[in-house]
């Protein structure tokens, strides 16, 4: 799985790309880790709109990097999930922690409007 | 029904797509939606998934999938491992249960094969192994 990183402010973007199972997903991890760590990033929005298979290792992988961060002060974004992916976020209630959104730019700007209220 | 297909795979994550497209193969036979066919994909993956890492603990070991139609829009998997088996088949299944002691996994695998497919029948015994057994019906357009 391919992974580009966009940075708006202080909000780290990973655009994934290709097929997210659980062989691809210890180094998709460790990419989105070292990642954060480099932009200091607070804020992650996954970009979903590029993912063509994803199995329950998505959920892990999520609910990991949100547990990582939930430890300090920021935001977490999931955004543009197909049918199946969003079916299977849902079974482990991961949209009832962690708001998804049409568009990266969507979530981008409710995390500034955040910082600002 | 003349149309068995038995495959042996090395139970190593590597082969996790290839199991997926194997079963992929096998099911686009009898001409599922796409939306089927990528619930098909997903129940695979995560049993296989499951066969290697604990099954094998990640050492590898011999993965048998065994695939069927039992009726022309009826498909039948089977996949198995001779790993360490599960101890407590019922609570393996319920949602979130995980014996995994990293942060890494959601124990959602076996939530995801139950919802995704029609019947799911898992037999297993520790120190022998275990056997998924998966069945769905497909929204056919045409038969086979
Ligand atoms: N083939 C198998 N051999 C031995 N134990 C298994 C096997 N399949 C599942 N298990 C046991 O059942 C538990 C639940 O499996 P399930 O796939 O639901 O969750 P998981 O693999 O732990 O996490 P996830 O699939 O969400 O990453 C596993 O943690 C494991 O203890
Ligand atoms: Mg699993």
């Amino acid at each position: 799985m391919e992974i580009i990183f966009n940075v708006m402010g202080n909000t780290l973007i990973a655009e994934l790309l290709g097929e997210l199972d659980h062989h691809a997903a210890d180094s998709v991890r460790q990419r989105i880790d070292s990642a954060l760590d480099n932009y200091r990033a607070q804020n992650l929005v996954f970009d979903f709109n590029k993912v063509t298979f994803m199995d329950s290792s998505g959920i892990g992988m999520i609910l990991g990097r949100y547990r990582k961060m939930g430890e300090k002060d920021n935001n977490m974004a999931i955004v543009g999930c197909s049918k199946p992916i969003r079916n299977i976020l849902n079974m482990a209630g991961v949209f009832s922690i962690i708001d998804y959104y049409n568009t990266a730019e969507e979530a981008v700007e409710v995390f500034d409007r955040k910082e600002v209220s | 029904m003349g149309k068995e297909l038995k495959v042996q795979l090395e139970g190593i994550l590597e082969n996790q797509g290839l199991a997926r497209a194997i079963a992929a193969a096998y099911v686009s036979q009898a001409d599922p939606t796409v939306e089927e066919l990528t619930e098909v994909k997903t129940a695979v993956s995560e049993a296989f998934s499951n066969a290697a890492i604990h099954g094998y603990g990640m050492k590898g070991g011999t993965v048998n999938m065994e695939f069927a139609f039992t009726s022309k829009d009826t498909v039948m998997i089977k996949i198995m491992d001779k790993g360490v088996g599960i101890e407590n088949i019922a609570m393996a299944m319920e949602p979130l249960y995980t014996t995994d002691t990293g942060q890494n996994r959601s124990g959602m695998g076996f939530t995801v094969m139950e919802s995704f497919m029609d019947r799911i029948k898992v037999d297993s015994k520790p120190g022998e192994g275990t056997a998924v057994t998966m069945i769905k019906k497909l929204d056919t357009y045409y038969g086979i």
